[in-house]
């Protein structure tokens, strides 16, 4: 279901429904605070020139804008596209670079990749989108054995190096099993391919662009709650941020957290309270890709930290922080002051009305942090 | 080929002379749209004294090169019982249902319309998390499931919500859900309008489209080698039509011989996308015959007309033991759900015009009224009565708690493993400690 467009919306049926204007009794609680976040605007670099307010999904508009602008091989498709897209990424790109570049396609992930493998294949610049990353399942196929493998099993003879995949994740609510996942570990499992997340509309179009310029097939995660909440002067112009590296957001001595997406912001409070509470200096690192990903920047805040607590929406069993972890204890042994923490989704599907107490919200995280300074 | 004009001038490939075809907005092709007029020979004649020995052949060699031309054949035509005024014309055609289903038919289909009314203007005043109607599509529901057995397994994919109501599923069943409450048979996991139903042997909807078709393929495959004389039936849109899925049902159940329904709803849209980006060929429908499934087309806005199919398509289907293919034709009257806006890509008064003027709840009202089984003292009197029905039933399940949030971690396997009761006890115990930090208030509570 195409959630989360929120437009004026006509009612067909005009009907004056008292008994909904009475008192409700039980109100949705108002107690999700903890599960919230304020969004902090990041500032714009001041080499990439002229900025304009945007939110998420105007980046991500933005940077398609430019993909499309800068190179007259890409193609833009995928369910729902040519209208604007259900979250209105895609809007107005159409009726700029017609409808043999930016399309709808029929109904079908495993057709969307498949594809978008095809036109890089022969050389154009494909940037497809799947509707939900809850829906990405049917093209896993064609990203696992197909994509990914291209230039290894061809001996580098083909490639499918000009396919992005870009696709809306994570929680925003109410969305439930369907319409909140975080899939990026299953990715993170397949070399070949490139996982990127970004935190708010700077990232978001800086790194798009590079998916997009990218020589690998890559996976661009948008977490679709910042499609509207993150807002920020963006420059407005053609820029990139580099794929691979991590991003220390906020520089802290005692502990280092990293999470991705979202989490970044939940992460970022956290980091405050920490602070405010219980005088615990923390290092924030936002890890933006997660395949390959940026081990050297976190290895080096755990070296000066000596502790580590890592955080996702996603599922505990198997989900990236498990990577991380295993590869810092590795890497910092000798520095660990106590064992790695991770916060994460638990081990079930993502709930409906549950999902506060789901989420890896800042309370839990916040014990976390208690627990690796009390170790 | 030389563009001439708005023309395209090609040869046609099989006879070669020359044609001209209009260019057309998607594809221009440069064969002749009809080979009939410009090919010397209309019929197949065989040079050749033998026949094709290729396994599973069963026609003859041609010398003439022709490609099938899928415009050539004519579109595979609606079947209607009952005319947009409630007459049926032809009189052996009347299913002649007696005057107590024709009316729970109604009365289905407009509760329906009400239920749907409450509950999406609920969702905009942030009541419920999310909603979608089924405006327009009504007689697509009730006229196929009362040509079932209420014990034939049902397969949907989220617009169906008459389907249940016929087999009656309550108003507060519905609410429930849509709610996450304690009543909900689906424990709160789901987003609104998943419901579920073993009782009416109603498979829980996924959002997932078109994996439930193979799945009902495989359940009609159980069926047929219980012997149990059941059907099941697979309800999708046109668009869930164009996923992969939909291919490996059809194709399952065709080879191995599945006595299931697949009832396509195609109803013009896939949230914004329109059947023309979605296929090419004729509908739905044109596509039983490729995999070798018997195959009709009817209007969906004729509830007589779809009884009718879906009563003859279960005979046939238990029968012979065979996979039945139904389109019916109808319109998606309402946005695709409460997170969309359609007039951001279909026209104002498009969905207008089909509300008033081919709209299945009017159309068996008409004949209702025929029939002198309905004039518009009953009408307001039930719609007075259906309206306070599911006002009565929506505080009821506004005022429900929500389940126990332990219930969480309940059915991801049939006994919880250590680690998942591990992460509830965590849960539990934060939760506990932090008490005033989440909705426990809005919860029923934890052990
Ligand atoms: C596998 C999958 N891909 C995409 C979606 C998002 N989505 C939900 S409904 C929908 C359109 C379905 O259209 P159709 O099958 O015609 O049914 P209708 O809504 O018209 O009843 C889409 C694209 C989904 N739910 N599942
Ligand atoms: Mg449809």
């Amino acid at each position: 279901m195409a959630l989360f467009i929120r437009n004026k919306c006509i009612n067909l049926a005009k009907q004056n429904l008292s008994i909904l204007h009475k008192k409700i009794p039980n109100r949705p609680s108002t107690k999700r605070l903890y599960a919230s976040f304020t969004y902090i605007p990041d500032t714009p670099s001041s080499s990439h020139g002229e900025t304009t307010r945007m939110n998420m999904f105007q980046a991500v508009n933005s940077g398609l804008d430019i993909a499309l602008g800068t190179d007259p091989t890409a193609v833009l498709f995928g369910e729902d596209v040519s209208f604007g897209g259900v979250f209105r990424c895609s809007i107005g790109l159409k009726d700029k670079y017609g409808a043999d570049r930016v399309f709808n396609s029929p109904l079908s992930e495993q057709g969307i990749v498949a594809f978008g493998i095809g036109l890089a294949c022969a050389g154009a610049t494909a940037i497809a989108e799947i509707q939900f990353a809850d829906y990405i399942f049917p093209a896993f196929d064609q990203i696992q054995n197909e994509a990914s493998k291209y230039r290894y099993r061809s001996g580098n003879l083909f490639d499918s190096g000009p396919l992005t995949i870009r696709t809306p994740s994570g929680a925003v609510g109410h969305g439930a099993l369907y319409h909140s996942q975080s899939p990026e570990a299953f990715f993170a499992h397949i070399p070949g391919v490139k996982v990127v997340i970004p935190r708010g509309p700077i990232q978001a179009k800086g790194l798009l662009l590079s998916c997009i310029r990218d020589k690998n097939p890559c996976i661009f995660f948008e977490p679709k709650i910042l499609y509207r909440s993150s807002i920020e002067e963006v420059p407005t112009g053609d820029y990139t941020k580099p794929l691979s590296e991590a991003e220390v957001i906020m520089e802290g001595d005692d502990i280092t957290m990293v999470a991705w997406g979202t989490q970044v912001h939940i992460m970022r409070e956290v980091a405050m309270m920490a602070q405010e509470k219980l005088n615990v200096s923390c290092e924030v690192i936002d890890l933006q890709t997660i395949l390959p990903w940026d081990m050297k920047s976190v290895a080096e805040s755990v070296v000066k930290t000596g502790r580590l607590l890592i955080a996702h929406e996603a599922p505990l069993t198997m989900g990236f922080a498990a990577e991380i972890a295993s590869t810092i204890q590795n890497e910092c042994f000798l520095n660990l002051e106590a064992p790695i923490e991770r916060v994460c989704g638990y081990d079930t599907p993502f709930p409906h009305v549950f999902e506060p107490f789901y989420l890896p919200d800042k309370l839990r995280c916040y014990e976390a942090v208690k627990k690796l300074v009390n170790f | 080929m030389a563009a001439v004009g708005g023309r395209i001038v090609s040869r046609c490939v099989s006879c070669l002379s020359r044609t001209a075809v209009f260019r057309r907005i998607h594809r221009p092709r440069n064969i002749c749209t009809s080979t009939a007029v410009c090919c010397s020979k209309s019929e197949n004649v065989s040079h050749f004294e033998d026949k094709p020995e290729f396994p599973g052949s069963r026609s003859q060699f041609t010398s003439r090169l022709e490609f099938l031309e899928p415009d050539r054949f004519e579109g595979i035509p609606v079947y209607r019982v009952m005319s947009r005024n409630g007459e049926i014309p032809e009189k052996d055609q009347d299913p002649h249902l007696d005057k107590e289903t024709v009316l729970k038919m109604y009365h289905d289909m407009t509760l329906l319309n009400t239920m749907d009314r409450i509950l999406y203007e609920s969702q905009r005043q942030g009541r419920i998390s999310f909603y979608m109607t089924n405006y327009g599509e009504e007689g697509t529901h009730v006229g196929s499931a009362a040509a079932l057995d209420p014990r034939d397994l049902v397969f949907g994919q989220y617009r169906e919500a008459g389907v249940l109501m016929w087999r009656g599923f309550k108003l507060e069943n519905f609410m429930d859900q849509c709610y996450g409450n304690v009543g909900d048979k689906g424990k709160g996991r789901q987003m609104p309008v998943h419901y579920g139903s073993k009782d009416l042997n109603f498979v829980t909807i996924s959002s997932t489209l078109a994996t439930q078709m193979s799945q009902a393929a495989g359940a009609a495959y159980a069926f047929k080698r219980a012997q149990n004389n059941l059907c099941v039936i697979c309800y999708f849109g046109e668009g869930a039509a164009s996923e992969g899925d939909a291919h490996a049902a059809f194709n399952f159940a065709a080879t191995l011989d599945c006595p299931v329904i697949f009832f396509c709803r195609n109803n013009g849209y896939a949230i914004s996308t329109p059947t023309k980006d979605q296929y090419r060929g004729d509908g739905i429908a044109s596509r039983g015959p490729g995999y070798g499934m018997v195959t009709l087309r009817v209007d969906g806005n004729d509830t007589f007309a779809v009884y009718n199919s879906v009563k003859a398509a279960r005979d046939l289907c238990l029968r012979e033991s065979r996979p039945v293919l139904i389109e019916a034709m109808t319109y998606r009257i309402g946005h695709h759900s409460t997170s969309d806006d359609s007039s951001m890509y279909r026209e104002y008064g498009e969905a207008g015009y089909w509300a008033k003027k081919d709209n299945p709840i009017n159309r068996i009202r008409a004949y209702m009224e025929r029939q002198g089984w309905w004039d518009e003292k009953q009408e307001q009197e039930w719609m007075k009565d259906s309206r306070s029905r599911v006002l009565e039933a929506f505080s009821k399940a506004e005022a429900q708690k929500k389940p126990n949030p332990e219930l969480m971690f309940d059915d991801v396997y049939d006994e919880i493993p250590e680690h998942i009761k591990k992460q509830k006890d965590q849960m539990k115990q934060h939760v506990n400690q932090y008490k005033e930090f989440y909705p426990l208030d809005i919860h029923e509570e934890m052990t």
